[in-house]
């Protein structure tokens, strides 16, 4: 079979049908209530009656796992829309919809992890207001970009809903002007994930010197990447596996040597940084050092699982190696964000509280109820037909 | 047949294109990251003192822990007591509130705290070795901070005259990205209240609009806290810090200029313990608009030591202003996507 874009033309999406209230929703749905609870303690008391966050760690796991990792799981929609409309690789085009899909919820629950996090969010608009804008901060960048990307995200699953209600004229109108929010879909991402990593070389010091790099901004566009093609292989095999639906191997393989690429350029170049910057000791037995070994380790595995061709056609090697991956990139970001910082004048110490943590399960609960109903509501999962099974 | 070629040799150029730019994007790093600080092109040069700007001067030796510049602090700000759960037990089951201020570090209730190093038997005063020190910790004003460079509305400031960093808590969103990113762990933000704020020394902008002294300068009976132009503050400090112990000096109160809040008499007194060269931030980071002497080393006395000369923000505003120039970079890369996307999307029919 060609490549070639035209010849997957008429690819139809079908809504997956069948209930709505199986126990896996009920139990995001219960998860998403209790978080629900603690909110109100939140906001009614303040951010300790939920959290431990302190002056010394003022940004905890809302900031570190629901916004930075979260939205790195929102990466699927920015790295097929690459592979798919600007590299032209039409093989791809049954994943976009799941992926951006699973995107704006990543993105779309990462703004709403702001909004809790954030201890004046009544004047969260100022962001968005030109007067107040103060162009020297990475995070108005990221968060006009996030933003924006949001709004991106709507538009290009718009099709799904516009097909689903049959508002045929509008879909039509859209498919015209959709290669600007495409472009967009690929640019915004590349800059805010990039510009996560430059937040954190502003802390200086109190990054330990195994993570802190004038390359966080590398660095994090690649886990963003590589995080993105692993959500994509990971939710396709679970899709499969729950959906009954048959594999989608042979795409999936091509992804996964884009995966080794990645992830193979990460672990060298997070290796180079480190020699270049005379901080190759510290991996042995510095402070936080096992925390990096522990991040490599993950990484190493995951990539050497795909070296063997033949592993990259397995689904149980792919789902494996795509974990190890998630897992890699996951814990590189929290090794950033949270486990590699140490405040300025201490001691302080966090740790997240129970009530912390159960936010961001409802977070991630919530984006997973949201996405079972999407793909059983709306045509999202591309159509099964007898030739692919 | 020709359509298979053409797409083999597209996929083959697609393929080399995204290993050679993958190749260049590699050898771009590492020449980043390879280059020496100073010939580092990413880095933006820092920013300077303005002339007029002012400061406190806090001398560790002068101090005697009498903590009158935390409540001097506390009533100028109109900031409420701060009381430590060591120091709630006696009084805290009468059913009112307790009122023991008792703060023992920076806080949203607290900007300026006495803190205290001690050694050993902690008899001889400030002697690293059995003995105990003072510091004062509150905003030092930096030349390039830290906070002013991450706030993404504004609500940190520099006065452009004085160099006061200020806070407008009606613009702040409560990101708490400058709470993270000082490199002095200054501003704090009340976590216990639901409409929390931000807080930090502004050096009593209020009182100096009156020509009045900070709360803490004025208090301050031994002159351990001098108000004054930091240019003038920095040359007492490195005066200071030339004497020899058993040396007859003249220590000033208030304002070293003697204008701000009246002139003031001074004390003449010995220097009892040698000075250490160092003058706390009259280098770190980019320098600072207060600065401290004291005889114990400051990484003793729990103060960041070992840190860069130059402002963390020289870096972090310079990657991402050479990578957003003009928006240039990202304007040709949305370019190149449009082109690639509009062509591309052509022949999916679909969406």
């Amino acid at each position: 079979m060609s490549s070639q874009a035209h010849e997957h033309h008429g690819h139809e999406h079908q809504a997956l049908g069948g209930r709505v209230l199986t126990l896996p929703f009920l139990i995001c749905a219960a998860l998403v209530a209790v978080a629900g609870v603690i909110l109100f303690q939140r906001y009614t008391q303040g951010l300790a009656a939920a959290s431990n966050l302190n002056d010394g760690y003022p940004w905890g796991i809302w900031v570190a796992i629901d916004v930075v990792i979260g939205s790195a799981f929102g990466c699927a929609g920015y790295v097929i829309a690459l592979l798919c409309y600007i590299l032209n690789r039409g093989e791809y085009h049954p994943l976009v919809r799941p992926a951006v899909l699973a995107s704006l919820f990543g993105y779309g629950l990462a703004g709403l992890a702001v909004l809790v996090d954030l201890g004046r969010y009544w004047n969260f608009y100022h962001m968005m207001l030109p007067w107040y804008a103060q162009p020297n901060s990475v995070m108005l960048e990221v968060g006009l970009c996030v933003a924006t990307y949001t709004l991106v995200l709507v538009v290009e699953f718009a099709p799904a809903f516009l097909e689903r209600f049959g508002i045929e004229g509008l879909r039509a109108k859209l498919n015209r002007v959709l290669w600007v929010f495409i472009a967009l879909g690929v640019l915004l991402p590349t800059m805010h994930q990039s510009s996560l990593g430059t937040m954190m070389v502003i802390v200086g010091h109190k990054l330990s010197p195994l993570w802190q790099s004038q390359m966080l901004p590398v660095f994090f566009l690649l886990t963003a990447i590589l995080m993105g093609f692993a959500i994509v292989v990971w939710e396709s095999v679970m899709a499969s596996l729950n959906f009954r639906r048959p594999m989608e191997t042979p795409v999936l393989s091509k992804l996964a040597g884009l995966m080794l690429v990645v992830a193979s350029l990460f672990v060298v170049l997070r290796f180079v940084d480190l020699i270049v910057r005379g901080q190759i000791g510290q991996i042995f037995g510095g402070p936080q050092s096992g925390w990096f070994v522990a991040e490599m380790a993950l990484m190493i595995s995951g990539l050497v699982l795909l070296i063997p061709k033949a592993n990259r056609n397995r689904s149980r090697a792919l789902f494996l190696s795509a974990s190890l991956l998630l897992a890699a990139g996951i814990l590189y970001r929290l090794n950033v964000y949270l486990i590699g910082f140490t405040p300025a004048v201490g001691p302080w110490h966090y740790f997240p509280s129970v009530k912390e943590i159960m936010v961001t399960v409802g977070v991630f609960a919530l984006e997973i109820a949201l996405y079972l109903l999407f793909v059983k509501k709306l045509p999202v999962m591309h159509a099964v037909h007898p030739e692919h099974g | 047949m020709s359509k298979n070629k053409t797409s083999v040799s597209r996929r083959g150029f697609l393929r080399n294109a995204v290993k050679g730019s993958a190749a260049a994007a590699a050898a771009a790093c590492t020449t980043v990251v390879a280059a020496p600080p100073e010939a580092n092109a990413l880095v933006r040069p820092p920013k300077p003192l303005p002339p007029d700007a002012v400061g406190l001067l806090y001398d560790s030796t002068l101090c005697i822990g009498c903590k009158a510049c935390v409540t001097a602090c506390k009533e100028v700000n109109h900031m409420p007591p701060d009381v430590g759960p060591a120091q709630q037990g006696w009084n805290a089951g009468g059913g009112d509130k307790p009122i023991y201020d008792s703060p023992v570090e920076l806080s949203a209730k607290t900007l300026n705290v006495i803190k205290a190093y001690s050694h050993g038997t902690g008899a001889t005063k400030d002697a690293a070795e059995n003995g105990f020190a003072f510091i004062k910790r509150q905003c030092l004003h930096c030349a390039d901070p830290s906070c002013v460079s991450v706030c993404p509305v504004s609500a940190m400031t520099k006065d452009a005259k004085t160099g006061i960093v200020n806070h407008d808590p009606s613009a702040c969103i409560g990101c708490r990205y400058c709470v993270l990113s000082c490199p002095f762990g200054v501003p704090k933000y009340d976590y216990n209240d639901a409409f929390g704020e931000i807080k930090k020394c502004q050096l009593c902008k209020q009182q100096l609009a009156k020509n009045e002294l900070p709360g803490c300068a004025d208090v301050c009976p031994t002159g351990a806290t001098l108000f004054g132009r930091t240019e003038d503050l920095k040359a007492e400090a490195r005066r200071r810090t030339a004497l020899k112990v058993g040396e007859h000096t003249h220590y000033p109160r208030g304002d070293i200029a003697g204008k701000v809040g009246g002139p003031r008499s001074g004390h003449e007194k010995l220097v009892e313990a040698a000075y250490q060269t160092h003058i706390y931030g009259e280098k770190e980071l980019g320098g600072t608009q207060c600065l401290a002497v004291s005889a114990v080393p400051f990484d003793k006395l729990n103060l960041p030591t070992n840190v860069p000369e130059n402002g963390y923000p020289t870096l972090s505003e310079g990657i991402q202003h050479t990578l957003y120039a003009g928006m240039i970079a990202p304007a040709t890369v949305f370019a190149g996507l449009a082109y690639l996307a509009h062509r591309n999307t052509k022949n999916h029919t679909d969406e």
